[in-house]
């Protein structure tokens, strides 16, 4: 089957549907491999502080995926400011020389939820910087419109909160902020397993970002795999159209012509 | 012989000093630090890359020095 169903971003166009994050791996080997099946075409890293306390390893994340084949999109993940997570942005830019950026700025520590004045802020002015800004948000369609009203070309709401594994809490939500933007809804945080992601996809959503879905799975190569035929599982299913819900059986086998 | 003059900085939190002149990308040197995917911020703007071997340090300047790491 031809497939030219791809996901546009900005300037980009992407054949997999699949984000995945690099967090909580044991072992770089098992993040590479872990990448490699799910097929993504796009990874979130995060950025921190070198620790020179230590003496350097040599081994460093970058030298694991590598950003001819993946584009790499720095969070800001952590910040608890609009101002943190602009001069996250800004060291990420160029530590990557790329302006694509994930935007979080988080509001509760406990549910990591984001504050959604410091999102909206942040953006703002990210986009006047010339960054590609995917902003972290809540389920908020209000807020979903707004962030794109700012510039941005994607938004990225939860599903639920980040490492729950709860999936997705209100589809009603998601359904909503896809009426009301134009721009691809790339759902982040909350995927637990692969049926979540199926879910997500078969809403209509653009596309998803996993981290610990994978990284936390007991074999997260596997689960990797999982979550790729998942997401074109939804997607197909969003496009081929599902069968509307009814409460009474509806025989798939002729009515007539049966012995007596 | 004088002995070269320091200066203090404010590294990643921590108080630091190196010696007067140093550059940027000595001081990554120095730290044993690969600029290949580090990301320098001086008293609160990028030092772009292209400048680590230009910039030099001066006494009291708060620096960030990052890099990338596993993250979602």
């Amino acid at each position: 089957m031809e497939d030219r169903d791809t996901l546009k971003i900005a300037d980009r166009e992407f054949r997999s549907r699949l984000f995945v994050g690099t967090g909580k791996y044991d072992t770089f080997e098992r993040m590479r491999e872990a990448l490699e099946r799910s097929g993504t075409e796009v990874v979130t890293v995060a950025v921190r502080r070198v620790n020179l306390d230590e003496a350097g390893t040599g081994k460093c994340l970058l030298d694991y995926v590598d950003p001819q084949r993946y584009l790499i999109l720095p969070n800001t993940a952590g910040c608890y400011t609009a101002d943190e997570a602009l001069r996250t942005a800004r060291l990420a830019r160029e530590a990557l020389g790329t302006p694509w950026v994930k935007l979080e700025v988080i509001g509760d520590a406990k549910t990591l939820f984001p504050d959604n004045e410091g999102t909206l802020e942040a953006a703002r002015v990210l986009v006047r910087e010339g960054f590609v800004v995917l902003p972290y948000c809540l389920d908020d369609p209000v807020l979903a419109r707004k962030l794109q009203d700012v510039g941005c070309p994607a938004v990225m709401p939860l599903a639920a909160p980040i490492g729950s594994g709860l999936g997705i809490r209100n589809p009603h939500n998601i359904r909503i902020i896809l009426e009301t933007v134009q721009v691809p809804v790339i759902v982040d945080a909350g995927v637990g397993t692969a049926s979540d992601a199926a879910i997500a996809m078969e809403l209509g959503c653009h596309g998803l970002l996993v981290n610990t879905g994978i990284a936390g799975a007991k074999d997260p190569v596997r689960m990797a795999e999982a979550m790729r035929r998942a997401v074109e599982a939804g997607r197909h299913a969003f496009l081929a159209g599902r069968i509307p819900r009814k409460l009474y059986a509806s025989a798939s086998s002729p009515v007539e012509g049966l012995i007596e | 012989m004088v002995p070269p003059m320091t200066i203090r900085v404010r590294l990643n939190g921590v108080e630091r000093t190196f010696e007067d002149g140093t550059t940027v990308a000595a001081m990554l040197e120095r730290l044993g630090r690969s600029p290949r995917w580090a990301a320098v911020e001086r008293n609160r703007q990028v030092v772009p890359r292209a400048e680590f071997d230009r910039v030099t340090l001066e006494d009291g300047d708060v620096l960030e020095v990052v890099q990338l790491v596993g993250g979602g």
